[in-house]
């Protein structure tokens, strides 16, 4: 039983912590791609310009989030959405727009992404200086021990206050892109410029109004993200740059352009991160008796050590490519 | 006033001309057709009526209003719809979607506007949950037209409607065509099959190098021997 509550803790609800954030930078990705085709590298730092906006904001009115009941950080994450996509739309206007007016290949979008994400986090480090910070400013983070009605199920499940948070927010923003996308009237416009961007002008769509709606949405989905995952850990200047390659992956696992395929990408990777890690070694203690002894005597049996954590998503991101460059939604081929 | 008035139309992409003084006029509830030789500049005249590309000498008036040079969706505002040839519907999004987002600068009109284009496309009802991309070449070309007609054109451009169908909605097309005329949209387009465009057509412009040959009634133009010899094969 106790191998049961170590996998449930290792690998289900750690995966789909990394799942969520990745699902969620991802979706983020995807949009900015399929309207302006170009991978935007500065992703990752958007997120963490949200997260560095919810530490800023926490310690400008502590307190915020008592009177609620839930933590400061979370009360004051629309206002630091709001930031970070209007963030997102400056960007826009100051860095990439002048680039797409010239009509420059997406290469050139992409090393701009580049530059914008060294001055991000440059700034970044600039004000909140290059060592971790706690997001839970005023209050303290709450971890729940569930334990298991279950007779010699003696560790309990234990889930954090933002891992819950997270779930909960993950799904409503899922949800609620999907009804973005599907039943308003910019929501459509935006995947008709995505199929089509030259039919979509001579409809009569104002192609930079959906340009900047990506960024606004882009934006906030990505301080959602950054604030969720420095809740859970700990906030840093390079936390979510390091996030980069996973989220990439799961765009393109699961087919650029597919909001939905993100989604199931982000969860194939966190999933397949957390298992590459798990120690195996764990489960295999209750068949000890009848399993080969070379098997059981090693006390850890991860694919690779947490350490190298990084390689899965690289690993996944080459045999995607190799195998099936469109992804599982057969999105576009970056 | 005529609908459409263009005069001594230039333009082209880059420094090079592909239009060197077309003249065009259209009354409305007429169809006008241009045909031509391949490289003649019809489909550039389309898109220099339609803002998409830039027209460099000469004049192009909507009932009077100059509008040459306008962006497409400010001609799409005035009451002008165009049709590309290819890429001319929004594949991954249904065929109703592919329609609202026609009336997307006139979201009041959906409905009413919806009920009249499946009245114009019966099959398109059927159809409409169903992705554009899915459907066959001749539907499609009821949604682009469809797209077209939901913000209520008065003038629609078409950029051969029936390229690449088989014989049979070829006719199907230019029956719709003649019955979304009828309903009172002035029609301009560029057309491969000439006579039969010529056939349904009030005006036909015979383009060549970038300039009109003929411009008569398609009545006409298809009586002429010389027209009949050049362009129409014999």
């Amino acid at each position: 039983m106790n191998e049961l509550v170590f996998f449930i803790n290792n690998v289900v609800i750690a995966g789909s912590v990394s799942g969520s954030i990745y699902a969620i930078g991802a979706v983020g990705v995807t949009l900015i791609f399929s309207i302006m085709r170009f991978a935007h590298f500065a992703h990752g730092d958007m997120m963490t310009f949200g997260a560095f906006m919810v530490l800023l904001l926490t310690t400008a009115f502590p307190g915020a989030g008592a009177a609620f009941g839930v933590p400061s950080a979370l009360i004051l994450l629309p206002l630091a959405m709001a930031l970070t996509a209007l963030l997102a739309v400056g960007i826009d206007k100051a860095f990439y727009k002048p680039l797409r007016a010239h009509g420059v290949k997406p290469i050139v979008l992409v090393i701009g992404s580049l530059g914008v994400t060294l001055m991000l986090q440059g700034l970044i480090r600039l004000f909140a200086g290059t060592s971790g910070q706690s997001l839970y400013v005023d209050d303290r983070k709450e971890i729940f021990r569930l334990a298991l009605p279950f007779e010699g199920a003696r560790a309990p499940v234990v889930i954090t206050e933002p891992q819950l948070y997270l779930f909960v927010i993950t799904l409503v923003a899922v949800i609620g892109l999907h009804l973005f996308l599907n039943r308003s009237r910019l929501g459509k416009a935006m995947r008709a410029m995505s199929d089509n961007p030259d039919l979509a002008q001579a409809s009569g769509i104002n192609t930079n109004t959906i340009v900047a709606v990506t960024w606004v949405i882009a934006g906030g989905l990505a301080a959602i993200a950054g604030t969720l995952l420095s809740l859970d850990v700990t906030f840093k200047p390079d936390l979510s740059f390091f996030l980069l390659l996973p989220i990439f992956a799961a765009a393109i696992v699961g087919g650029v352009g597919h909001p939905y395929g993100a989604v199931a990408g982000g969860f194939v990777v966190g999933f397949a991160e957390t298992l590459a890690v798990f120690n195996w070694s764990v489960m295999l203690r209750p068949f000890r008796d009848s399993l080969p002894e070379w098997l059981t005597q090693s006390g850890n049996l991860a694919f690779v050590g947490t350490e190298y954590k990084i390689v899965v998503p690289f690993f996944i991101l080459v045999v995607i490519l190799v195998w099936r460059p469109t992804g599982i939604f057969k999105g576009k081929v970056i | 006033m005529p609908l459409l008035d263009a005069r001594d139309v230039h333009g082209g992409y880059g420094g090079m001309n592909i239009l060197n003084g077309v003249d065009m006029t259209i009354e409305a509830d007429e169809i006008g057709v241009i045909v031509g030789p391949n490289g003649a500049g019809k489909s550039t005249m389309l898109k220099a009526i339609f803002g998409l590309l830039h027209v460099s000498q000469g004049e192009i008036l909507l009932r009077g209003e100059p509008i040459h040079n306008l962006p497409p969706n400010k001609l799409v505002q005035k009451g002008m719809g165009f049709v590309p040839q290819e890429h001319n519907v929004f594949p991954s999004l249904t065929v109703k979607e592919n329609l609202e987002m026609g009336a997307f600068l006139k979201p009041d009109n959906v409905k009413r506007m919806l009920k009249q284009v499946y009245e114009f496309f019966p099959p398109l009802h059927d159809k409409r949950h169903q992705p554009a991309g899915e459907l066959s070449g001749g539907q499609r070309q009821m949604v682009a037209m469809g797209r077209a007609l939901m913000a209520e054109p008065s003038l629609l451009l078409l950029d051969e409607p029936t390229a690449g169908l088989s014989p049979l909605f070829m006719n199907e097309i230019f029956e719709q065509v003649k019955l979304v005329n009828s309903a009172g949209v002035g029609i301009l387009m560029v057309e491969q099959n000439a006579k039969q465009a010529l056939a349904i057509a009030d005006r036909g412009f015979v383009l060549a190098a970038g300039q009109n040959r003929f411009t008569d009634t398609g009545a006409a133009l298809l009586a002429d021997p010389e027209v009949a010899k050049s362009f129409l094969g014999g």
